[in-house]
């Protein structure tokens, strides 16, 4: 129709934002964005992004997924004792087990959601205090420390191919991925068919409650993924680890453009959505300003962007059959 | 979210048997409060000792005088997710006043006037924005208490005045607490609000139907702003009682409190999605949780493992009744 539809104005006005950022921080301190520093940036970011990813799915099918950091650390702290308790076990299995019990955990959610209609936000609450509960219940609340994980397990994120650390190419994988699922196959079409009109999403032969599932295995899969990559890089695994990460994760995809109320939203903005937080996060010592700040920060972030999105999304109305909704 | 989805029944026979659930669970309520009463008075020698019951209503006091302005807010169909932030920024800006010299009843205004402050934020996002209140509580759930974390750090207030201690450590007599009192108070006033008077009705209304509420001449969001604010005070009421019993004020106080408040409310009967539940209902859910919580103590069952059952719980009370509604309809087909 117009030019504006071809060009991704948030996505634009987003990019343009961390550029502001980034420059503001470079005129108090150089070296902030020296390439090397960007890359420990995008590293440090790269957990956000691969759960922003999985709760952009979740949320374009109108659900919501506040279990992600729950999940992540439980499945960080069983990866880790089962490391501890089978020191030989290759490092492709201990990730396979990662995805696999994430996945299990996303599809709790997705049946109770699916099969039983119950309001996302209540499930994900619940779960969420439930795997925070059941890591204390598996670990005694002890941690699990460095010394007891095999270097094979703490190495995986950390080793370095092409210049990057591998988690960091494990969130660009993730990122293609994405960019492929939503815009070239039947799951991601119709993801954004079931967040943007149920009603018209069953005409068309979608089943909205699977699609809904499906969106909360893959978040959870994510999680589980994540959940292996964060306790490796650290080192450690703890009831508390990632406590209230749920929020940074939808703080992201509410500043990436994705609309609570389904439907609307890309992985470019995901992704630069956590890159915005990650970006925000890192220049906070720079700068001199205590890391307390931070929560209130991401919380300002979200009213403003969830603000700002429902002030253009409100212009794109449109009505067609103008003559018809006058007459009648 | 689930309209598209749920099959279209008969509805005559189906209502009638999940109209008679809802109408008997109260009375389900009571009958579990008294066995788990029973129970415990069996698991546990010092169950049974009026000062160790009186001490287990500290369970559940706090968080059932948000839960009666959250039922409101929930019957109307919005949700609060902030109300625990809203209680470390009300306890945070009473713990500064105190380092100035703030005395007991300034303190009061200041958690109240910070609570209702809270409360018309969130409220103005929600009705003069138009934006829905699931994100928006999100969003001031890290802002609220992120300013406390930026006021305190990892610090700590102390030193409130003795006299302030009377809201979360006083007795009126005998083994009957303040807050006790403060419980009833608040548990009569929302009831009376909701059940018998024309804003209760238009709280109703709003959450069945709000365009239909607003056709029947309701000022919709002018409610929704009230509950906002109400629930809010209800938060600055909570912050007083448990900043004078705890004695002292980190950002991370009532961490997680939001997901207890809206278990008790939703353990009441409210539906989480609007236009049912009543008062009487969340007073029940206030004693069971506060009862299984307490008994739980009592067993030497830690802390973070009763956020199991309350996991369970609020996941179990709103899947059992959907549950049997389908093995009843499919018994019937």
């Amino acid at each position: 129709m117009t030019l504006s539809r071809f060009i991704p104005v948030r996505e634009t006005i987003l990019a343009a934002a961390i550029g502001v950022l980034l420059a503001v921080v470079a005129s108090r301190f150089a070296g902030f964005i020296a390439p090397s520093n960007l890359a420990n940036v995008f590293n440090d970011t790269a957990p956000l992004i691969i759960l922003a990813l999985g709760q952009m799915v979740v949320i374009l099918t109108r659900c919501i997924d506040l279990s992600v950091a729950a999940n992540l650390a439980l499945t960080g702290m069983a990866v880790a004792m089962i490391n501890v308790a089978m020191p030989g076990l290759p490092i492709p299995i201990i990730i396979a087990i990662a995805i696999s019990l994430g996945a299990v955990m996303g599809a709790i959610n997705g049946v109770l959601v699916w099969k039983l209609s119950i309001p996302p936000i209540v499930v994900t609450l619940g779960t969420m205090t439930i795997f925070r509960g059941i890591i204390f219940l598996i670990s005694d609340g002890k941690w699990v420390n460095s010394h007891e994980m095999s270097p094979a397990f703490t190495g995986v994120p950390r080793a370095e191919f092409l210049g990057l650390p591998v988690l960091s190419w494990v969130a660009i994988i993730t990122v293609v991925i994405f960019g492929i699922m939503m815009a070239r196959t039947q799951l991601g079409r119709s993801i954004f068919a079931v967040g943007g009109n149920p009603h018209a999403a069953v005409y068309t032969g979608i089943d909205v409650g699977k699609t809904q599932f499906l969106a909360f295995v893959i978040s959870g899969a994510l999680a589980g993924l994540t959940g292996y990559l964060w306790v490796a890089r650290y080192a450690v695994a703890y009831v508390d680890i990632a406590g209230g990460f749920e929020l940074e994760v939808v703080a992201a995809c509410v500043i990436g453009g994705i609309s609570i109320a389904g439907g609307i939203g890309s992985v470019g903005g995901a992704v630069l959505g956590a890159i915005f937080l990650g970006v925000v996060k890192n220049a906070l010592p720079v700068v001199n300003i205590s890391p307390f700040w931070q929560l209130a920060i991401s919380g300002s972030a979200i009213l403003i962007a969830v603000a700002f999105n429902a002030q253009s999304g409100r212009k794109k109305g449109r009505i067609i059959l103008k003559d018809a909704e006058v007459r009648s | 979210m689930t309209d598209a989805t749920t099959n279209r029944h008969v509805p005559d026979r189906l209502h009638s048997r999940a109209h008679r659930t809802l109408r008997s669970w109260e009375t389900l309520l009571l009958a579990v409060a008294i066995a788990i009463f029973i129970v415990n008075s069996f698991a546990s020698p010092y169950f049974l000792n009026a000062w160790n019951l009186s001490d287990a209503t500290f369970n559940f006091t706090e968080k059932a005088m948000i839960a009666f302005a959250m039922a409101l807010l929930i019957i109307a169909g919005e949700i609060d997710l902030s109300v625990a932030s809203i209680i470390a920024l009300a306890s945070t800006a009473m713990g500064l006043a105190v380092q100035y010299g703030a005395g007991t009843p300034e303190l009061v205004i200041i958690g109240l006037t910070v609570g209702v402050l809270c409360g018309a934020f969130n409220a103005f996002f929600v009705t003069v924005l138009g934006l829905p209140s699931i994100v928006v509580t999100i969003g001031t759930m890290s802002l609220f208490r992120g300013i406390s974390f930026i006021i305190l750090g990892d610090d700590a207030f102390r030193g409130y005045p003795s006299s302030f201690a009377w809201f979360g450590q006083g007795y009126i007599y005998w083994v009957f607490t303040v807050e006790m009192l403060l419980f009833v108070i608040i548990a009569v006033i929302y009831g009376g609000l909701l059940h018998k008077t024309n804003f209760g009705r238009a709280v109703y209304a709003i959450g069945n139907n709000p365009t239909g509420a607003l056709f029947s001449g309701i000022r919709v969001q002018r409610v929704k702003f009230i509950l906002f604010l109400l629930t809010g005070l209800m938060s600055g009421v909570a912050a007083i009682c448990l900043t004078s019993r705890l004695g002292s004020t980190r950002p991370s106080i009532a961490t997680g409190m939001e997901l207890e408040v809206v278990t008790m409310v939703v353990l009441g009967g409210v539906n989480i999605l609007g236009g049912s539940g009543s008062i009487p209902g969340v007073v029940i859910a206030a004693f069971v949780m506060g009862l299984v919580t307490f008994g739980l103590g009592l067993l030497n069952v830690p802390g973070i493992v009763m956020s199991i059952f309350i996991g369970l719980l609020l996941i179990g009370v709103i899947a059992l009744p959907r549950l049997l509604a389908m093995i009843v309809a499919r018994t019937q087909s």
